[in-house]
């Protein structure tokens, strides 16, 4: 049997939900094909034991776009932004750090470090708000742009120069490429401060703190807050997923679950449907990828069907995944030392000084495992019931840095790499062991696996600054475009990068909406 | 492959066949050539030529850059790579073929021979390793350099076959032009194909280098009854202009080695666009080809031959309607056998048309006073030289 549809998204991940959706209210006939059981990508939930689930990868995140949210009447399919979450900053005599709505308090906080923080995070918050128009439009083009290239141009430009002022933008100008060590010991004395900001700045990517373009991550990270507060993902309904999957639906989209696309079908550099792993066909005049490019070009495409040089530089693009997952299902509530109860459902981090997640990169280049990873640790139970016994509870944590490419594998590796973690984790809270019901870690190699996403990167690939804007995923297939006719791109690989923003599946979809001739 | 260690003590390579050069050379002329000597002339030039066109001729092939390229998607590795349709090539078949990048722009142009099945040989001008491995990305596919493991002789002329048969080599009577034969010479074997840069009858001869020197020997055991002469690149020059084969690097400037925008060439630019078959399936510079087609012409690599007898070697061409200079001659020779001027020339097309009349403009000296004479062109839609006894199977017996 042969379907004929007008629009094929793969991978029904919040980008490719967004990216769907928007299209469907355009009056188009869309078709997600997701091929594990669940949507929402790396938000869905996943079960760790028979009672026990996690809200799958994402484990904080900022509101999702405001436009978006407006546009897709999100709010109405029951999305709605979670409790603002704070960071604690961890130490093991119990000397936390805490970064709130109102700055850091902590012990050793004193006045001079809270306004250094207020005006860097005023500084960095105004360059975001500069560079907005170029993360919620396709990235301009340098040669032949069009007229909405030359308003994005016009508008940063304008942004930067008058917006700024003249200091401001002299001042962007020389921080832009450099590295969250330098620009944080620039700024900040307190070094568990500095340990937190470094940490977030390299959250999810394969870079310490003194690697060069980390303040780009940083400003990205910043971005989202913008739209809102962080707080902690808890898998509950009022979750982008699933509001994004009720938009979908309202807007005439349909769905398909466990449907695994195999390849996609290309006849004369023009792709014109998908074929599924049963052998299945399905036509369409547009396929949209929501997975990662280089799984979308090299495995669904093919390099046979692209030109070399385009091959090798799919080939080529660095998003080797550096973070573990670890998930415990635990029968109690474990005891931060220093920590009220009610303080565990903000966003713990593992992260005491600037070297020290330095330290834990540097094994990383070489292959291996941080010795003292950096922990990013949240309790979605404490929000979400659902999601463990009653008195029962699941923590998630993000274990930086675990290279994709372990040196020796990871079969052996992994169970004493976890057993290291908890004893690390018990070194905070030390009763945790005693709750641990059950637990699973997801190497990158796992989330590669179980998500799909080539060398289980986050972000679909590195956001360096040769992988951002108009060089993302890579020259040749900017703005959401393929060298193949009729494929498009819309996931965290494409700019503006990674994040449960819904950015790259917006930008994708104006960008295929104004492709069309008018009809 | 077994890797020279000794290598650098010399700076250019002795191929398998240089002691019987070197023996054979009163000119002493030696030029680099891919990383090996090789002979500029060794004799009289008129000598060496006339070999090519009335008897018998020897050319050392082996720097010439050689692939073997096998496994189990060797075909569609290489149907990705050229611009022609490899579906009509079958095991003892050769053929030309060029290849691009992603811009449509010409990386090299090459023979390849097919062996067997999944087996072929890419001969090419240029060193490939590092642009044929690029494009084996998604492909089940082995490249192996064989440029130093395969010594390769061509034997041209209309002489060849008579004097190769006479050396011992049986079976040649029904090769076809481009066909491959698996064949002996006195107790070794050694392929034959049909092939060659000459416009001529002829052979190239693809043989292990411990025998190359036996094969030498065997053909000039023939000399005293059937002349046979080594010739160098300097008379391979003059008769690969008459035969019109062009040669990257030289005629144009190869993709890879461009700099500036719109000094390198599409196949359509160069005159090989009957190479690029745009309906068979994807290769390297479909999309960028395609564009190009349907856009006017811009310039082409055109035959031409120059009034006069001064000699040409590098002049510009102008369009005598308008009087704008328009092109200029990439390569040019005296052709003793036709008594012309030939030269193949880049020419900017005006509004897609080629100018009915072109002009060069000749400088030459004349006791080594600079002089400028105006010679008119006349384009040459065919080849400048082909001979009827270059196709005949079999080929006459002297």
């Amino acid at each position: 049997m042969t379907e004929q549809m007008d629009v094929i998204i793969i991978g029904a991940g919040h980008n490719g939900l967004v990216c769907g959706t928007y299209l469907a209210r355009a009056g188009l006939d869309v078709l997600f094909l997701e091929a594990r059981d669940a949507v929402g990508g790396m938000t869905a939930t996943r079960a760790i034991d028979t009672d026990y689930h996690t809200p799958g990868l994402a484990q904080t995140s900022f509101p999702v776009c405001t436009q978006i949210r407006k546009d897709l009447q999100l709010d109405s399919f029951g999305y709605s932004v979670g409790k603002a979450a704070d960071t604690i900053s961890l130490e093991q005599n119990g000397a936390h750090l805490r970064i709130g709505q109102q700055g850091p308090s902590g012990q050793g906080v004193s006045n001079s470090d809270t306004m250094a923080f207020d005006q860097l995070k005023k500084e960095y918050l105004d360059y975001a708000k500069a560079l907005r128009p170029l993360f919620q439009n396709k990235p301009p083009r340098l040669k032949d742009f069009d007229f909405k290239d030359k308003t994005t141009l016009a508008k940063l430009g304008w942004n930067l120069r008058v917006g700024l002022g003249s200091d401001s933008m002299n001042e962007f100008l020389r921080i832009a490429t450099m590295n969250m060590y330098d620009i944080l010991d620039e700024a900040l004395e307190n070094e568990q401060l500095k340990g937190a900001l470094a940490a977030d700045a390299v959250l999810g990517h394969h870079m310490g703190p003194r690697t060069p373009g980390t303040v780009l991550t940083w400003l990205n990270r910043l971005s989202g807050e913008l739209n809102g507060s962080l707080s902690v993902v808890d898998g509950s309904d009022s979750q982008l997923g699933h509001a994004l999957r009720k938009a979908a639906a309202a807007s005439g989209a349909s769905f398909r679950l466990n449907a695994s696309v195999r390849k996609i079908l290309v006849e004369k550099s023009r792709a014109y449907g998908v074929e599924m792993a049963d052998g299945e066909k399905i036509k369409a005049p547009l396929v949209i990828s929501n997975a990662d490019p280089r799984s979308t070009l090299l495995d669904l495409v093919g390099a046979p069907e692209l030109d070399a040089m385009f091959a090798q530089r799919v080939s080529q693009i660095r998003g080797a995944g550096d973070v573990a997952k670890l998930h415990l299902a635990l029968t109690g509530l474990p005891e931060f030392t220093g920590l009220a109860g009610a303080d565990l459902e903000h966003r713990l981090i593992v992260a005491p000084t600037m070297m020290y997640v330095e330290r834990a990169f540097n094994p990383a280049k070489y292959g291996e495992c941080s010795d003292n990873p950096v922990l990013e640790i949240t309790i979605p139970s404490l929000q979400n019931k659902s999601l463990a016994p009653a008195g029962h509870h699941v923590m998630a944590v993000n274990v930086t840095f675990a290279p994709y490419n372990l040196e020796g594998g990871w079969e052996k590796a992994k169970d004493q790499f976890a057993s290291k973690v908890i004893d690390q984790l018990c070194r905070y809270a030390p009763n945790l062991k005693s709750l641990i019901a059950n637990q699973e870690l997801l190497t990158p190699q796992d989330i590669e696996r179980e998500y799909h996403v080539r060398e289980g990167h986050w972000h679909h690939g590195e956001m360096t600054i040769h992988q951002s804007f108009m060089m993302r995923p890579l020259y040749g297939a900017a703005q959401y475009d393929t060298p193949i006719d009729g494929l498009f791109l819309c996931g965290a690989g494409t700019h503006p990068g990674g994040g449960l923003t819904g950015q790259p599946g917006h930008n994708a979809a104006q960008r295929i909406l104004a492709m069309r001739p008018a009809s | 492959m077994t890797i020279n260690k000794e290598h650098f003590r010399r700076a250019l390579q002795h191929s398998p066949f240089h002691s019987r050069l070197a023996a054979l050379s009163l000119t002493e002329e030696w030029t680099g050539w891919n990383g090996y000597k090789a002979a500029r002339t060794l004799d009289k030039l008129s000598t060496e030529y006339f070999a090519v066109r009335s008897s018998c001729s020897v050319m050392d092939l082996t720097p010439m850059e050689k692939y073997r390229i096998s496994g189990k998607d060797a075909f569609r590795f290489l149907d990705r790579l050229v611009t022609r349709d490899l579906s009509k090539l079958k095991p003892g078949m050769v053929t030309y073929v060029v290849w691009c990048n992603d811009d449509g722009k010409l990386i090299d142009d090459g023979t390849l021979f097919q062996l067997d099945e999944d087996q072929y040989r890419l001969c090419s001008q240029h060193h490939q390793l590092d642009w044929l491995l690029i494009s084996s990305i998604g492909f089940d596919v082995n490249i192996e350099v064989e440029t130093h493991e395969v010594a390769a002789l061509a034997v041209q002329g209309p002489t060849a076959y008579s004097i190769l048969t006479e050396a011992g080599i049986d079976g040649l009577a029904d090769l076809k032009p481009f066909g491959i034969a698996q064949l002996q010479c006195n107790g070794f074997p050694l392929v034959v194909s049909r092939t060659g840069y000459t416009g001529d009858l002829g052979y190239e001869l693809w043989v292990d280098p411990k025998h190359a020197e036996s094969l030498w020997d065997a053909l000039f055991a023939i000399k005293p009854r059937l002349d046979i002469h080594p010739i160098g690149l300097s008379t391979l020059e003059m008769v690969r202009i008459e035969a019109g084969f062009i040669m990257p690097g030289f005629d144009f400037n190869t993709a890879e080695s461009t700099i500036r925008a719109d000094y390198d060439r599409s196949p359509y630019e160069v005159g090989l666009g009957w190479l690029v078959n745009l309906d068979k399936g994807h290769f390297t510079g479909r999309q960028a080809l395609l564009a190009e087609k349907a856009r006017p012409v811009k310039r082409r690599l055109t035959k031409i031959y120059v009034d006069g007898n001064k000699p040409v070697r590098e002049a510009f061409i102008f369009d005598a309607k308008h009087g704008k200079q328009i092109g200029e001659i990439k390569c040019a020779t005296w052709s003793p056998i036709l008594k012309a001027n030939l030269a193949i020339a880049d020419i900017e097309f005006v509004n897609g048309k080629l100018p009915p009349q072109l002009w060069a403009r000749v400088d030459y000296q004349r006791e080594l006073k600079w002089l400028s004479i105006w010679a008119e062109c006349r384009v040459s839609d065919k080849p400048f030289y082909t001979p009827e006894h270059r196709s005949a199977t079999p080929p006459a017996n002297f």
